[in-house]
């Protein structure tokens, strides 16, 4: 996994709340085993009929500087909905690395963090006070991230303050492979299923498979 | 100490602990599917890693696959990559597949508690959101991203953090015509779709103890749809009634040994949960979206909404913008919307009681000229027996296209799609823009208000049209 260590970039901010998956990459644009995400991400919103060619040129992503935003400032509840990890790739291949709202849909927010993009939660006035100071062009719209010391710069130059989850800050600060880790404990998880063989038989046998 | 139902199924699972306050826990079910499995394969043969527990794991082909009655591969020709991708998949790792025309494919959701998959105390994992309809069974059961179907193909276990939890007690009892369906939009309604976020839901009070198993997969199915990944019920006389003698639940010898297991897991009196929701369910009527939102829901008798009347600028922008796109003024009767296209099926309610409800309704009846109608069993088992009651027979007389089982219209996933501009009313589960197709509208409601709207060629209320 690419690491997430410091991130300085335009920021495009999205002030609604409640935006979906199926929002973030609409299902034309997964029916593929390997989509353009690139241009999938919010195509029903960024291009004409979706196309994927034809800009609608109020749509932020659409509008300079924010072409080449490497975060996204969004509303609450942003990315909820359907599980598909999509909408995680299609924001990275875009280019976008971190997304900030004051919460985010569950899955979407594991979904993130395996894949080097960082979700992060601020509380609502400040994400409504980013999202002003984008909105007005403030100091040309640029953020720091910086998960090494957990502090995001906004535009107008106040650094603020935030907590990661230790366990998750040091797998995106170290591009961690967490099947790798998981799998030093297999022995544990062989004991577990040889005590619950005993315990539960029916879930072991016979095998699905069999 | 009093536990509650999550807190027991989930303690039992930890294979160990880490420090950073995460856990290992053993998934005991892994339904895979077409759509969003392959890059987690792939990884796994890139890396030289084996599929550690194919006994443990199941796989189906149901969303990116046509509906149409005689399907091959490229019936919908998009498709055909997904299938042979799945079948080469799980053949390579010695996972069973049930493929296009097996007997017991179907939706993930469907099949996995009816074939017996779903126990309870189980904790089951499947890469799509809707996974918490399993919990109507009693197990703990939550969507999951393509990298964490790879962890688990790879480790049988998920890296998890324990959410909070919440009960929501129905009291009273439901009143004539009102399913589980209008129960759960309800909630949604009330609560807001965020206000499930972090949680892990257990539905509890009479007027679930009352329900049928089907109607309860109904209830867990839209907790996403709050926020929750996790929805339950704990497990009753009603669901070892269920579960007894279907293919994969514990054969006899051992079955009674897993009932008195199973018995242990309800919440005990006493126990504590971070979040209490007391609903009145005698109150509620039946429910239908006018939004883009779940939340965004009303009683089939009531009228749009007016964004002048929001609590907050926020949700007036996301009304206004709701009714931007589906084309609708403040103070429309929801009951005068004329309607394109009617869709039973889903994950939602897509099982035999949900078409024996909309079939009462349609029987004798026309769908109105200018309607297209389109039914999909949840499940080719689900079929099978609809057919054998012969509710094929009145869905086709009255106008209704009798399909195969797949997601189908509910995500707009294969060609069965609402065009764009029209509206149409839906027993799936999501109303957001683009979801049944780019620039669909969508209404969402329980299967009898589907019906009686096709009949009546505009949103209506299934109590007036009766059954």
């Amino acid at each position: 996994m690419e690491k997430f260590i410091r991130l300085e970039g335009v920021a495009a901010p999205m002030p609604r709340d409640n935006v979906d998956t199926d929002a973030v990459i609409p299902i034309p644009w997964m029916k593929s085993l390997a989509p353009d995400y690139a241009r999938a991400l919010f195509a029903a919103w960024r291009w004409k009929d979706g196309d994927g060619v034809t800009e609608l040129d109020d749509f932020v992503l659409n509008r300079e500087p924010f072409r080449r935003a490497r975060i996204l400032v969004a509303g609450s509840n942003f990315a909820c909905g359907s599980s598909r990890e999509h909408a995680v790739w299609a924001l990275t291949g875009f280019g976008i690395r971190c997304v900030i709202a004051p919460s985010f849909g569950d899955i979407f927010f594991d979904n993130s963090f395996k894949n080097g993009l960082l979700p992060l939660v601020l509380p609502p006035d400040q994400v409504r006070r980013a999202l002003s100071l984008l909105a007005a062009g403030a100091g040309a719209c640029r953020m720091t991230v910086d998960l090494e010391a957990q502090a995001v710069t906004f535009p107008d130059g106040e650094v603020v303050p935030f907590t990661v989850d230790a366990g998750r800050r040091k797998a995106l600060l170290l591009g961690q492979d967490e099947i790798g880790q998981t799998l030093q404990d297999v022995d544990r998880i062989d004991a577990f299923e040889q005590r619950d063989r005993q315990e539960r038989p029916w879930i072991y046998e016979p095998p699905l498979n069999a | 100490m009093a536990s509650t139902l999550f807190d027991k199924i989930w303690d039992a699972h930890v294979v160990t602990r880490r420090d950073d306050g995460s856990v290992l826990l053993h998934v005991d079910r892994h339904v895979v599917h077409d759509l969003s499995s392959h890059p987690a394969f792939e990884n796994l043969r890139r890396d030289h890693r084996p599929v550690r527990a194919p006994g443990l794991t199941i796989a189906t082909a149901d969303h990116v696959v046509s509906s149409r009655i005689g399907r091959r591969d490229d019936s919908y020709p998009k498709g055909a990559d997904f299938v042979l991708a799945l079948r080469g998949n799980t053949a390579a790792n010695g996972i069973r597949l049930f493929d296009l025309n097996h007997p017991r494919q179907g939706i993930v959701h469907v099949i996995a508690p009816e074939l017996g998959l779903t126990l309870p105390g189980v904790v089951l994992v499947c890469g799509d959101s809707h996974t918490c309809t399993n919990g109507g069974v009693g197990a703990i059961a939550m969507g999951i991203g393509t990298s964490e179907v790879e962890h688990v193909l790879a480790t049988q276990t998920l890296v998890a953090r324990k959410p909070m939890t919440m009960r929501v007690t129905f009291n009273g009892a439901l009143a004539p015509g009102v399913t589980a369906k209008d129960l759960i939009l309800h909630l949604i309604g009330s609560l807001g779709a965020r206000s499930g976020t972090g949680y892990a839901i257990e539905y509890a009070g009479a007027v679930v103890d009352a329900m049928a198993i089907e109607a309860r997969l109904t209830l867990c199915n839209m907790s996403i749809e709050c926020g929750a990944r996790i929805g339950m019920v704990g497990p009753d006389d009603t669901t070892f009634g269920y579960l007894h003698g279907r293919p994969y639940a514990p054969k006899e010898g051992i079955w009674d040994r897993a009932v008195a297991a199973w018995r242990r897991l309800p919440t005990d009196a006493g126990a504590r949960f971070d979040k209490e929701v007391a609903v009145d369910a005698s109150q509620v009527a039946p429910q239908v979206t006018w939004g883009t939102s779940p939340e965004q829901v009303a009683p089939v008798t009531g009228r749009v909404p007016d964004p002048a009347g929001a609590a907050d600028a926020s949700r007036r922008e996301a009304m206004t913008r709701a009714l931007a796109y589906m084309d609708l003024a403040p103070g429309t009767a929801l009951a005068s919307l004329r309607i394109d296209r009617a869709f039973i099926g889903s994950c939602t309610n897509g099982r035999l009681s949900d078409l024996r409800a909309a079939a009462a309704i349609l029987k004798g009846r026309k769908v109105a000229p200018h309607v297209i109608a389109l039914v999909v069993p949840g499940s080719t088992s689900v079929k099978r027996e609809a057919e054998a009651e012969g509710l094929h027979h009145v869905f086709r007389e009255a106008g209704f296209d009798w399909r195969e089982s797949a997601c189908s219209m509910c995500a707009g996933v294969n060609d069965d799609m609402v065009a764009p501009g029209e509206r149409c009313i839906s027993s799936s589960n999501r109303n957001f823009e683009g979801r049944q197709g780019p620039g669909a509208r969508t209404h969402l409601a329980s299967p009898a208000t589907v019906a009686a709207s096709a009949i009546a060629g505009h949103i209506a209320d299934a109590r007036i049209t009766g059954g």
